[in-house]
């Protein structure tokens, strides 16, 4: 199958990235062949099969109710791009 | 004698009879990285300042008689590792200032055991590439031809090692990431089985298939460098509980009675004959060391590529969510409004390939299309998973190349995303079935270039796959060939 | 409009309630409530390259006691997804949550209707997520501020199948299912401070249609009186747009308490497309038998049947048991009240009348009481061993609801104690006749209606301290003898 444009800008508007409009029809055509590639596994039956998430079969582990953590909100903040009075700082969010 | 050309092993029976300080060790590595750095671009941070205080207290533990195996050895670390107040960048524009407030699993474990980090090696961005040419910090140079790529992702970490600009280096696994650049470079590197070795501050590419793991001059010295940083880690839920065997005691020479499988999938037409030839002369060198070779089949091995590329990119884009401008890294100028942010941060900070990853990722898990592509891949993945659980019924090692062609020319594949996907052809089935699997080197091609092989081995059977290649190192000298630079 | 003759109101609701772990879901920071901003916040939530969820023992414990309590079945093997979208108070982009594979499918829960009669709602699965972090607009110029003290703040989601049929069934659900969180002790059901929130999905049809109609997402409920309220002007909106010719459109509606109206968010919210899939970061959880056992023995006393017990082995009204199980607090107050000695149906009235109505009066819940379970138990004992009347009980009470005394002391130092020596009685019931010679002659002549007057002139005279029972007795023996 292969992807449209309209779909690759949808696609990028999900995944939060810009694409300016000579940007589109080389991924429209990468994303097509790579659609093609992948599309030889339709080929296989797989009704019955498992899906496999991970790996490994392990059950998850659990970890005790305990508070270990303390303030690090300085050195935390101190990646951020922006920041004001121990807030992250961000553009106006509109509801 | 040049401190820098020595392997792991016998630079440790050096700093342990005195022969050699660590300083002194450290001082020759961090001046051959200052003469040899600048052609093949293989670290993107050097911490002398940090590596000679590490080699000062290495030292010490020296003199106290506290120390590890691998105090004092100087090493380098794939950049996707987070070190406390050094640099980590993952290779990209996006983290390129990021400092990270805490340490990595892995590099915490290596400072205890007193080894010394010397910088932090170049990779392709995120982790998502086979050549090393979509690091934002520019491509690796592969010391063996350089104009070539010495693979990726793991590129910085194998070219290194090729260079001798470290006794031994940490990469990361997703696909083939350590061992096809170890291919391509002539060096060993193991990638064990997932959740061998802690993820916790390993920054995600596809978490589900996403392993650290040693490369190195031998087997012998991944084995020492392994044992320091497998192990169970409360801060990975994915992290095995199994003890840690001592891999150094297991390694041997004799492969009596041991079965090694060749499967007939992993050699196509596409395979480079040299490469074949290789492989055939490998299995001889087995067979006179006493194991013996037994065809097998994975039928599902082409389907790896397909599934791969779908569930790779499928967390990938959901892992990636978290570069979003506003507790780190990079944040585009001025922004509009939220949206904005959004979107120029994320377009700025990201390369090609990490985008066209997100958007693969996103698409097959968009609305509509999970069960088509991301059940699918789930499902075929099993597939191959069981395939590997059957042949390994039968035998104890896989034997294959470890990839189709040796390295290629910088900017062959750059645009023609499929046929870079493709030279993973041998590597990604290891990581969908959580396998261990090293790469060695085992010939080289007509223009001299390295030729690599690899060995597959059962969940948690690092120690008979290192020691089978130990075996082979020891009855071979491919590994000891050294780039001219 | 809330019971229109044509229309039936079909709503189902979705709560969010906070667990009471002290740490987060993934990491070990505390989830207190109104720390200063990020100052409970780690790598691990902040989500910082790298890091790694590790799940909170604890969280599993209580969702699989919720599970127990609504009668839901625990899956053995439940799996956490990702919920993946952009905001700034998600830091991951993604929200860890259940999506295939919740822990806890197919409950129930019994709501007793004002009507007297019982309806079950189903619960179609409860499942773990994330709490996400918090934004501030109010008062910044141009931006927002994030703290991310909340996020990963373990919640349970409980979704209700569409079985309710009224905004008062919806305030019965709501209150029934907060006070079973209250019970379990796994949530505190603060709707104020965000700690059980709840959205609902409203759709209304003619009477006699089977089909759903077009729902809309009622969102910013912050009390029950608000989710009843926008309920039935959702309902209103709904069934005048439907008569107008109108359709309903899908659309998720913000309620403004202030304004008592709702407004869409559509065309303001991007359309989402949560990509759901395994979460590959954690294993699937696997719950045993012998661990869903052992919660089991753990169980509290649920209020369903507390209330049964009440009725049957302590001899209450059905109407007593459902107010006195109605919460955790209230219960145990009754409970402990018992202990004291006080009978059950004496104290369930103190309770349900005296206490209650005081405590309304003053705006207090039951464990806000000044009166404890043990003084207001001890204060029926007087009553019952015959040491004060009931009306001077009620005297007591209002004293120690003022002063948080124990009821023997103001007894004492007010002189309250009931007077049961004959001689004392004797005397006032004398000292009555004499002053009252008329009635007296009523009385022998047959009115002996004139008998109370002359009982209240006794307990007059001994300010009510006199055993009614005994002035009875002596009084009788006296005028007719
Ligand atoms: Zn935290």
């Amino acid at each position: 199958m292969s992807i449209q444009a309209e779909t690759v800008k949808q696609v990028a508007v999900l995944a939060r990235l810009q694409l300016d409009d000579q940007a589109v029809p080389p991924l429209v055509e990468q994303l097509s062949n790579i659609l093609k590639l992948v599309e030889q596994l339709n080929e296989l039956d797989t009704r019955d099969v498992v899906p496999m998430s991970h790996a490994l079969d392990m059950p998850i582990p659990e970890r005790p109710d305990e508070v270990v953590n303390t303030n690090c909100k300085d050195a935390l903040l101190a990646n951020a791009p922006d920041s004001v009075q121990g807030y992250f700082q961000v553009p106006k969010i509109i509801e | 004698m040049d401190p820098t050309q020595i392997t792991l092993v016998q630079a440790h029976a050096m700093l342990r009879s005195r022969q050699i300080s660590a300083r002194e060790l450290t001082t020759a590595f961090l001046e051959r990285i200052a003469r040899i750095n600048p052609i093949i671009n293989a670290f993107i941070t050097v911490d002398g300042e940090g590596a000679m205080a590490a080699a000062r207290m290495a030292d010490e533990r020296l003199a106290q008689g506290t120390a590890t195996p691998m105090t004092g050895i100087p090493v380098g670390v794939k950049d996707l590792f987070c070190t406390q107040h050094l640099t980590t960048t993952c290779g990209s524009k996006m983290l390129a200032r990021f400092r990270p407030p805490y340490e990595s699993t892995v590099t915490r474990k290596l400072k205890e055991a007193g080894a010394v980090i010397l910088g932090k090696t170049n990779m392709d961005e995120f982790a998502m590439g086979s050549s090393n040419e979509t690091s934002w910090f520019g491509p690796v140079r592969n010391p063996w031809d350089i104009r070539r790529i010495p693979g990726g992702s793991s590129g910085g970490s194998a070219a290194a090692l090729a260079a001798r600009l470290a006794l031994a280096t940490i990469g990361s696994d997703t696909g083939g990431s350590i061992r096809q650049p170890a291919a391509l470079t002539g060096t060993t590197g193991l990638k064990p089985t997932y959740g061998r070795i802690s993820r916790f501050g390993m920054i995600a590419f596809a978490s589900s298939l996403d392993q650290a793991g040693p490369m190195a001059w031998s087997a012998a010295d991944a084995a020492m460098v392994l044992q320091v940083i497998a192990g169970h880690d409360a801060m990975d839920s994915t992290s095995i509980r199994d003890d840690v065997p001592d891999y150094s005691a297991h390694l041997s020479t004799r492969m009596e009675g041991l079965r090694i499988g060749i499967p007939a999938e992993y050699h196509p037409e596409s395979l480079n004959p040299e490469i074949g030839q290789a492989l055939d002369e490998a299995g001889r060198v087995f067979g006179a060391l006493g194991a013996t070779l037994v065809p097998v089949s994975l039928p599902h091995t082409r389907h790896a590529i397909p599934t791969y590329y779908i569930i790779a990119p499928a967390e990938a884009s959901s892992n990636l969510a978290r570069f979003d401008g506003v507790r780190f890294g990079h944040r585009c100028q001025d922004p509009v409004d939220l949206k904005d942010m959004y979107t120029r941060t994320r377009s700025e900070g990201f390369g090609a390939e990490v985008k066209r990853r997100i958007m693969l990722g996103t698409y097959v898990l968009s609305s509509g299309y999970y069960d088509a592509y991301y059940r699918k891949a789930q499902k075929v993945r099993r597939l191959i998973a069981d395939d590997f659980h059957q042949a390994f019924q039968k035998v104890d090692l896989l034997l294959t190349p470890t990839t189709p062609g040796t390295a290629f020319p910088l900017g062959e594949k750059i645009d023609d995303p499929v046929a870079m996907y493709l030279s993973d052809l041998f590597t990604i089935n290891v990581n969908l079935a959580g396998l261990p699997g090293i790469s060695i080197p085992c010939g080289s091609d007509s223009q001299g270039l390295p030729i690599g092989m690899q060995l597959i081995a059962p969940i948690l059977k690092e120690a008979p796959l290192l020691s089978a290649a130990h075996a082979f190192q020891t009855a071979t000298s491919w590994h000891q060939r050294k780039p001219e630079l | 409009m809330a019971n229109d003759p044509l229309y039936e109101t079909i709503i189902g609701l979705e709560v969010h309630a906070q667990m009471l772990t002290r740490s987060k879901i993934f990491c070990g920071c505390s989830t207190t409530f109104g720390a200063e901003a990020n100052t409970q916040i780690c790598p691990v939530c902040a989500a910082f390259p790298g890091v790694l969820p590790v799940l909170n023992r604890e969280l599993v414990q209580m969702a699989i006691k919720t599970g127990l309590a609504v009668h839901g079945t625990i899956r053995e093997r439940s799996e956490f997804a990702r919920k993946n979208y952009f905001y700034p108070d998600l830091p991951a982009g993604y929200q860890i949550s259940q999506f295939e594979l919740p822990i806890i499918e197919r409950g129930e829960l019994t709501l007793d209707l004002e009507s007297g009669e019982k309806k079950r709602i189903g619960i179609t699965r409860i499942h773990m997520e994330v709490d996400a972090g918090k934004s501030l607009h109010e008062g910044i110029q141009g931006a927002s501020w994030i703290d991310l003290n909340r996020t990963g703040t373990p919640l349970l989601e409980i979704v209700s199948e569409p079985d309710l049929r009224s905004s008062r069934e919806a305030g019965a659900y709501l209150k029934k299912l907060r006070s079973i969180l209250r019970y379990l002790q796994v949530c505190d059901g603060n709707m104020e401070e965000g700690s059980f929130r709840c959205d609902a999905n409203v759709s209304v049809r003619r009477r006699g249609d089977t089909r759903l109609g077009t729902r809309t997402e009622l969102k910013n409920l912050n009390s029950i009186r608000n989710v009843m309220r926008a309920i039935d002007f959702e309902a209103d909106r709904q069934i005048d747009l439907l008569e107008s010719g109108g359709t309903i459109v899908q659309e998720t509606r913000l309620w403004d308490a202030n304004l008592n109206t709702s407004r869409s968010m559509r065309g303001k919210e991007e359309a989402h497309d949560y990509r759901y899939f395994p979460e590959p970061d954690l294993p699937p959880l696997v719950i045993t038998r012998e661990r869903i056992d052992a919660v089991a023995r753990q169980l509290p006393e649920l209020p369903d049947a507390k209330a049964i017990r009440f009725s049957r082995e302590l001899g209450l009204s059905e109407y007593d048991a459902g107010v006195l199980t109605s919460s955790r607090e209230m219960a145990s107050f009754f409970e402990e009240t018992v202990q004291q000695g006080a009978h059950p149906k004496t104290a369930a009235n103190w309770i349900t009348v005296e206490l209650l109505g005081r405590l309304n009066r003053e705006g207090l819940e039951i464990e806000q009481s000044a009166v404890t379970p043990r003084r207001l138990g001890r204060l029926i004992g007087l009553i019952q061993s015959g040491d004060i009347s009931g009306k001077i009980a009620k005297q007591v009470f209002e004293l120690m609801f003022e002063t948080e005394a124990d009821p023997e002391r103001i007894v004492a130092e007010r002189g309250l104690k009931q007077v049961s020596d004959t001689g004392a009685i004797e005397a006032a019931v004398d000292k009555v006749l004499a002053e009252n010679p008329t009635q007296v002659q009523q009385y022998r002549e047959g009115k002996t209606k004139v008998a109370g007057f002359l009982v209240g002139q006794v307990m007059k005279a001994t300010r009510g301290k006199a055993n009614p029972a005994a002035v009875n007795a002596i009084l009788q023996a006296k005028l007719s003898g």
